[in-house]
């Protein structure tokens, strides 16, 4: 392994790493909001939306993000629609999260048995007072473990971005390698990035998740 | 001795001056399963009704339908005259009026006691933190549970729950207390500490509408006992002692016997 060489690369993967931290975030950022819109119109059980959004879950969480990506970047300018790499590489992101997101939300709102809005009902507590108080915090704590697992599967889902041409880390690695041949330099010098970026994440998810169950349930 | 009569069971024709609660012909049903029909029950202050009949004859029904957490699909309940319907506009202050307590306690687990207890008092009623928690200290203190309030439900045997369960309850001073099988899914030994609250607050003058399996307790608290099958009241009695020993109709006197173990 030769040190200079990394030492070399290393601007090149840490710009990498800050396009791929910046278009994963807005990803994760999408994700959320359209996890969250999914829920909202599951929960208030609107018509047409509510089977809408089985459709898009259920479209978007049984194809790779891979071809999703395609699709948007190839496919869509054939039909007039054009957007560029770092957008489609977000709202990629955010529409392949939003479905895993939604379904996150879903199972820890059926966590929480139904007795317990009665509860809050029979108090008095109107349909709002009681998700706000009783329903939501309980919900948010059940589905942290998950969300926090999606987010680092979203950041790791960054990789497949190189296909459209977006300057990550996966596609910085690929470009070096294919230009001077350091395999070993480029491959460790990747894992090392994916690490730097992600562990950090999982840290603070665990540590989150440990805070808020302690805040919730003592524990 | 007391007539009763079908046509008679249930309807209180006496004063209505204080009557708490009227159900007039009441029916319920659920995917065309009739649940309760043509029910009648009129409940005045300080009385304490207890309901009885076997599983699944609607006796919790009953008490969900008063709370409004069950629609109806006949006749009328009113609190202090007024309607008390799901789809009413005024029904989170008709709740209000009427505590109830569950089977299964159901306290918030992501809340300490104290703050089980006082979400609905500041919440809903707007009522300062400090008085709030300074009643329900007292409240907590008279069930032998205030050197609890910052633990967490889970850190509660099932007797000290449901005790915390009724206090939640109390707080927010309802006019008439649901108690539905409070002591159902407690251990046998957790009944007593129970049922001893609930009987205070009935020497102390609570309005109660209680559905039990616990019999020995039905008969000491009941001011009226209500026998309850298939949906309609069968016996109804004010002599609780006279009920438990020689109930009237043949299906109470089956029911009653189901607990003899001679």
């Amino acid at each position: 392994m030769d040190i200079e060489v990394i030492r070399s690369y290393i601007p090149l993967y840490r710009d990498a790493l800050l396009l791929t931290l910046r278009i994963g975030w807005q990803g994760v950022l999408w994700a959320f909001v359209i996890g969250l819109v999914c829920t909202l119109i599951r929960q208030l059980r609107i018509p047409v939306l509510r089977q809408l959004v089985t459709v898009y879950v259920e479209l978007f969480r049984n194809t790779p993000l891979l071809v999703q990506l395609f699709f948007m970047y190839f496919a869509l300018p054939k039909i007039g629609i054009r957007i560029s790499a770092e957008v489609c590489g977000s709202l990629g992101l955010g529409l392949l999260g939003g479905a895993y997101m939604a379904e996150t939300f879903r199972s820890g709102l059926d966590n929480i048995a139904p007795i317990q809005e009665e509860s809050a009902l029979s108090l008095g507590m109107s349909y709002l007072q009681a998700f706000r108080y009783v329903i939501l915090p309980q919900a948010v704590t059940a589905s942290m473990p998950g969300i926090v697992a999606n987010v680092i599967f979203l950041l790791k889902e960054t990789s497949v971005f190189s296909v459209i041409s977006l300057m990550d880390l996966m596609f910085t690695a690929k470009d070096l390698i294919g230009m001077y041949a350091k395999t070993i330099e480029c491959l460790t010098l990747l894992v090392v990035f994916y690490l730097i970026m992600l562990l950090p994440v999982s840290l603070l998810g665990s540590l989150l998740e440990r805070r808020m169950r302690r805040a919730e349930f003592g524990n | 001795m007391a007539d009763f009569s079908p046509e008679r069971v249930g309807i209180v024709t006496e004063s209505t001056g204080n009557e708490v609660l009227r159900i007039e012909h009441l029916h319920k049903e659920f995917e065309g399963n009739v649940i309760l029909k043509d029910l009648n029950l009129t409940v005045r202050k300080g009385e304490v009704i207890v309901v009885i009949g076997p599983s699944g004859c609607g006796k919790s029904t009953l008490l969900r339908c008063v709370n409004a957490l069950e629609d109806i699909q006949g006749g009328q309940i009113l609190l202090d005259g007024r309607p008390v319907h799901s789809g009413a506009k005024d029904i989170t202050l008709m709740r209000q009026k009427i505590g109830m307590v569950f089977q299964s306690y159901d306290l918030f687990p992501h809340k300490t006691i104290i703050q089980n207890v006082t979400l609905a008092p500041c919440k809903v009623q707007k009522r300062p933190r400090a008085e709030a928690e300074q009643e329900a200290l007292e409240l907590l203190e008279r069930v032998g549970l205030a050197d609890r309030r910052d633990d967490y439900p889970r850190q509660l045997s099932g007797g000290q729950k449901q005790r915390v369960a009724i206090v939640r309850a109390l707080c927010m001073h309802p006019e008439i207390l649901l108690l539905d099988e409070i002591t159902a899914a407690l251990d046998p030994e957790m009944v007593h500490e129970v049922l001893d609250v609930v009987l205070s607050l009935a020497r102390s003058g609570s309005t109660m509408l209680i559905v039990t399996h616990e019999m020995a307790f039905a008969r000491a608290i009941a001011d009226r006992v209500l026998f309850i099958d298939e949906g309609e009241i069968v016996e109804e009695s004010t002599d609780p002692k006279e009920f438990f020993t020689k109930p009237e109709t043949p299906r109470a006197q089956a029911f009653l016997k189901t607990f003899d173990y001679e």
